[in-house]
């Protein structure tokens, strides 16, 4: 069992050559072979799929069998002949990146806020359980209810505006509540903010308190304490809450849609107008241009943390 | 037959209305489900179940359809409702899911030659001869002419023969889709937050209307609405405004872009519903609208126009093919047959819509009823809409006027053009921008 896991960490001192030659090496490898084969038959045959098409021609209703590099070539179409201008792709993702990086930000604050308030302000593990499922409630509707529902909440004639205007604090009606960055944003961060709280709490929850009062017994103040023992403990929590969070909001469409009134683009939503014309090849050249981004942004988040190491 | 039933049990059919449409809001199996414990037919029972799988949106879909076919032909309907965009993908990449399918005449120079759909025998079509020429010859009844820019019915209506993926260019006995619906489409507005008489599409893009504007984010139909809107302003005079060259495309996107920078749009939409709240919520004043939308916000009580304008209107039809993986197909032409006999014919026109045969549709009307929406007459009595609610009081009259008028004033129907794939990439710029 020990040397198993030293195994795994991939740095011990044990030759690979005998490790493998050992019999429990093949019933390792036998207890991995479910899951690796669900991998196979769900992520990288369909993705291989996916790459396959993104260089296949297409017409109004069919995919050519013919290779081509047109998806990707119409796709940056303009982004060198526009200059100065900024091409549609690049444009879209510049937006996409931008809200990625806010909501990041405003969802990393809030959820490391209500971690940190259910892991170290609350004493009983009951009430942390209970306030931790109070968490879940919105979570009980649909995504696209929860988006819907601010809308009668923040529309001309919501209800914001109505009490502002009720209360003689504005004459006309506030316009950029719904329909705009701010109401897509908002959305995101409703809708999100629980998938930074899940891993952060459960980071801090494994902290161990003794090192917190030997901050203290040593004289540091609150603040020491939190950015020299419980943010570099978080680490792991963190990174991964924000993988969540940006691989959603990078491949998202739908709040885009829907609280940003059609208006704003988004990285998935270019898919989403291809796949509905039927333009099958360039909606999966987009797809992969969309993995491609967000596996550079995942490496970059992973490069900050060994989530190997500290799991 | 129809006639006598629907008349008699009118009383009835609103009173099970009302338990219709909350059972039966959107889901068209439950009803089926429903209905058999309800109405046991074991005379159907004995025999092979007359189901037919109904691929459509929802906008053509009804639980009344479904329950009066039901009573007269023993044909259970299953709908399956997936939205504009939808019915054409599964039409494409899974013909054997459904075996009738209600789409747009628009999509079927996608459908067709994918080779996934029969033509319809024009010979098992009992009144295909009484099909109105709007679709068929793109003509009123009384031989007037009307615009055919974009894909219009006629030019899609035939092909060859039973399994060709060509069209024909004369009518032939093989029919691409039989009609079920069709109607003559322009802007809704808010009169009473507008305040003055709206009369072109150029109103669409008057600055006046900033941030309180809207058209539909369904490219090939968005794009046919900013051209009636350019043509409006006189900036361009389109060949064909349902096949524009990328010149063309580029200059139209331009002019849509620079109003979005402005601040011209509120929202874009994409769905019915969508439609309805932008209008009834009084985020926007003038849209592009469908005619059941402005329908569903006037019944709550918000005075909503769909208005003529001078232009004319960008017009739409739908209509019933069959899958090629289908094995029913007696099944689907008795369904056909049966719909086109007059009481589903009445249902659509009550509810704004056109019906393909028109004579027996005004055996299932009331005079009154007929004269209201067909003729352009005021109404002589309070106008119902299917579900029973009250459209209109007495004395009011169509937005638009009679069936002549409105269809006689199509400028355009809504299309996919040769460039459809430039124009997808040119409305991803739109919205980006």
């Amino acid at each position: 069992m020990a040397d198993q896991i030293v195994a795994a960490r991939g740095r011990s001192k044990v030759p690979k050559v005998a490790a493998t030659r050992r019999p429990w090496a093949i019933s390792a490898q036998l207890q991995a072979a479910p899951l690796a084969l669900v991998f196979i038959v769900f992520f990288v045959i369909p993705l291989g799929i996916i790459v396959l098409v993104s260089f296949l021609d297409y017409n109004d209703y069919a995919i050519l069998p013919t290779l081509t590099t047109r998806s990707y070539t119409e796709t940056f179409e303009g982004c060198i002949d526009q200059l100065p201008d900024v091409c549609t792709i690049l444009k879209t993702y510049a937006t996409t990146a931008q809200f990625c990086f806010a909501v990041w930000l405003l969802t990393l604050i809030i959820g490391f806020t209500i971690s940190y308030f259910l892991a170290f302000h609350i004493r009983s593990t009951t009430t942390q359980i209970v306030l931790g499922l109070l968490c879940t409630i919105p979570f009980w509707t649909s995504n696209v209810i929860r988006m819907i529902s601010w809308i009668p909440l923040l529309g001309r004639n919501g209800l914001i505006n109505q009490i502002l205007m009720g209360a003689h604090i504005i004459s006309t009606p506030i316009e950029w509540l719904l329909f705009s960055d701010f109401s897509v944003m908002l959305a995101f961060v409703h809708l999100f903010t629980f998938f930074m709280v899940v891993p952060i709490l459960n980071s801090m929850l494994r902290i161990d308190r003794s090192l917190l009062e030997a901050a203290f017994d040593a004289g540091a103040s609150g603040w020491q304490t939190l950015w020299h023992i419980v943010v570099p403990l978080t680490k792991p929590g963190i990174v991964i809450g924000s993988i969540f969070v940006v691989t959603i909001v990078m491949g998202d469409f739908i709040t885009f849609g829907v609280m940003g009134g059609q208006q704003i683009a988004s990285a998935g939503k270019i898919i989403e107008t291809r796949l509905n014309a039927l333009q099958f090849p360039p909606a999966a050249a987009n797809a992969v241009i969309l993995l491609a981004v967000t596996l550079v942004v995942i490496s970059l988040l992973t490069r900050l943390v060994d989530i190997r190491k500290e799991l | 037959m129809s006639d006598e039933i629907s008349k008699s049990n009118v009383s009835r059919r609103r009173l099970l209305q009302g338990v219709g449409a909350v059972a039966g809001a959107g889901i068209g199996l439950g009803i089926g489900e429903s209905k058999r414990s309800l109405f046991p037919a074991p005379a159907v029972w004995a025999q092979d179940a007359k189901v037919l799988r109904y691929l459509s949106t929802a906008t053509n879909q009804s639980p009344d359809i479904v329950k009066k076919a039901f009573e007269d032909t023993g044909i259970k309907i299953e709908y399956v409702t997936v939205t504009t965009d939808d019915v054409t993908k599964r039409v494409i990449t899974q013909p054997s899911s459904f075996d009738l399918v209600d789409t747009e005449y628009f999509s079927l120079k996608k459908l067709v030659p994918s080779g996934n759909l029969l033509a319809m025998d024009a010979k098992k079509i009992k009144l295909f001869d009484k099909i109105t020429p709007v679709i068929t010859k793109g003509q009123l009844a009384n031989g007037k002419v009307i615009g055919d820019q974009g894909t219009a019915p006629k030019k899609v209506m035939f092909v060859e023969g039973k399994g060709s993926t060509k069209f024909a260019t004369e009518m032939t006995e093989w029919a691409t889709l039989i009609p079920t619906t069709y109607n003559a489409d322009t802007l809704g507005i808010r009169p009473d937050l507008i305040g003055r008489p709206i009369n072109s599409w150029a109103e669409l893009l008057n600055p006046q209307f900033k941030g309180k504007a809207s058209i539909l984010n369904i490219p090939s139909i968005g794009i046919m609405d900013a051209a009636m809107v350019i043509e409006a302003t006189g900036q361009h005079k389109y060949a064909d405004k349902g096949n524009m060259t990328r010149a063309e495309i580029d200059m139209t996107t331009k002019v849509l872009t620079e109003a979005k920078k402005a601040g011209q749009f509120r929202a874009f939409w994409s769905d019915f519903n969508e439609s309805v709240n932008l209008m009834s919520s009084g985020e926007t004043v003038i849209q592009s609208m469908w005619s059941p939308a402005v329908t569903a916000v006037r019944s709550k009580g918000i005075p909503c126009v769909f208005q003529p304008l001078k232009e004319g209107y960008r017009s739409w039809a739908s209509g019933f093919a069959i899958s090629k993986a289908v094995k029913k197909d007696d099944l689907a032409y008795e369904f056909v047959n049966w719909f086109l006999s007059g009481w589903a014919g009445a249902y659509l026109n009550r509810q704004g819509y056109y019906s393909a045969v028109l004579d027996t549709a005004k055996a299932n009307m009331e005079p009154y009823e007929w004269a209201y929406w067909m003729e352009g007459q005021p109404a002589a009595k309070d106008i119902h809409a299917p579900d029973g609610t009250v459209l209109e009081k007495a004395g009011s009259k169509r937005d638009g006027g009679s069936y002549d008028e409105r269809m006689g004033a199509v400028a355009c129907w809504n299309a996919v053009m040769d460039e459809n794939d430039y124009m997808v990439r040119k409305w991803n710029e739109f919205i980006a921008a």
